[in-house]
């Protein structure tokens, strides 16, 4: 049913979120801090093991503190160089006693565009499919209070400034 | 779900909500009811291929969950959203968000700071 899938989108608005930003680096710098593995790894506060390239599925551990115990697999979708990157994953897969394999996954997009005259870059990042998340995981996030990721990502900003 | 688990969420209240939304013609009937404003059941299940009984049922749904509350209107029962539960219900996406927020700001001090060294 094709209404439905409006309706859907239009009221709860559960099912994604998008942001847009720009940075002051060229586009070529930006791509490289997507797709190259380490580097994402680097900002993104996670060890991955092996390199990006479409149809892999690479295991990482986040390096977060507090967080450092948990394992995420990005399954990389497309990779389009300097314009376009995508993976699916497992969002608040915060339960390492539980096998998330088998749950549907979000859908993470990187786009990139050049501004400035190639001297900055609007980077715009989607995640989407949250509606099709079980209902008892999205509920679980709640367990991470703000005493997480938050302030974590504060000491990380610092470590990488 | 083990009770020292349901014990820790920070929102107890939350997880039926999540519940409740966990389906495609009961996000369609919140759909509506937030672009058309109250409407009754006859209404709500036009269109929709399913039995009034069966959008009934939805609906009672969500509303033992405070996402919808009804009233009766003549011989109709009129349902409409109950915006404050909805709200819980967008904070799991508003987390998440925030997450995106921070690893932005990351990813901008990272490529920013090797750009200008």
């Amino acid at each position: 049913m094709t209404i439905q899938t409006q309706q859907a989108q239009h009221a709860p608005g559960t099912d994604r979120i998008e942001k847009r930003f720009e940075v002051r680096a060229p586009r070529a710098r930006v791509w490289r801090a997507i797709a190259d593995a380490n580097e994402f790894g680097a900002w993104f506060g996670m060890k991955l093991e092996g390199a990006f390239a479409a149809g892999r599925t690479i295991r990482g551990r986040l390096t977060i503190p507090n967080y450092d115990h948990l394992t995420l697999e990005l399954q990389i979708e497309r990779v389009d160089p300097e314009h376009f990157f995508s993976y699916r994953w497992h969002p608040y897969a915060i339960d390492p006693k539980v096998d998330y394999s088998s749950e549907p996954t979000t859908l993470v997009e990187f786009r990139l565009a050049e501004i400035d005259g190639g001297k900055g870059t609007a980077v715009t990042i989607v995640e989407s499919g949250f509606d099709r998340i079980p209902l008892a995981r999205r509920a679980e996030a709640f367990r991470m209070n703000d005493a997480g990721w938050a302030s974590q990502a504060k000491k990380l900003a610092q470590y990488v400034a | 779900m083990s009770p020292s688990r349901a014990a820790a969420f920070k929102l107890p209240d939350a997880a039926p909500v999540f519940a409740a939304l966990g389906d495609t013609m009961r996000l369609g009937l919140l759909g509506r009811l937030s672009a058309d404003g109250p409407l009754s059941i006859r209404r709500l299940s036009e269109g929709t291929g399913v039995t009034r009984q069966a959008v009934t049922r939805h609906l009672e749904a969500l509303g033992r969950v405070g996402l919808v509350r009804d009233a009766r209107r003549g011989r109709e029962r009129v349902f409409a959203l109950d915006a404050k539960r909805l709200e819980i219900a967008k904070q799991y996406l508003d987390r998440v968000a925030a997450q995106w927020d921070a690893a932005a700001a990351r990813l901008k001090a990272f490529v920013e700071d090797d750009a200008n060294s």
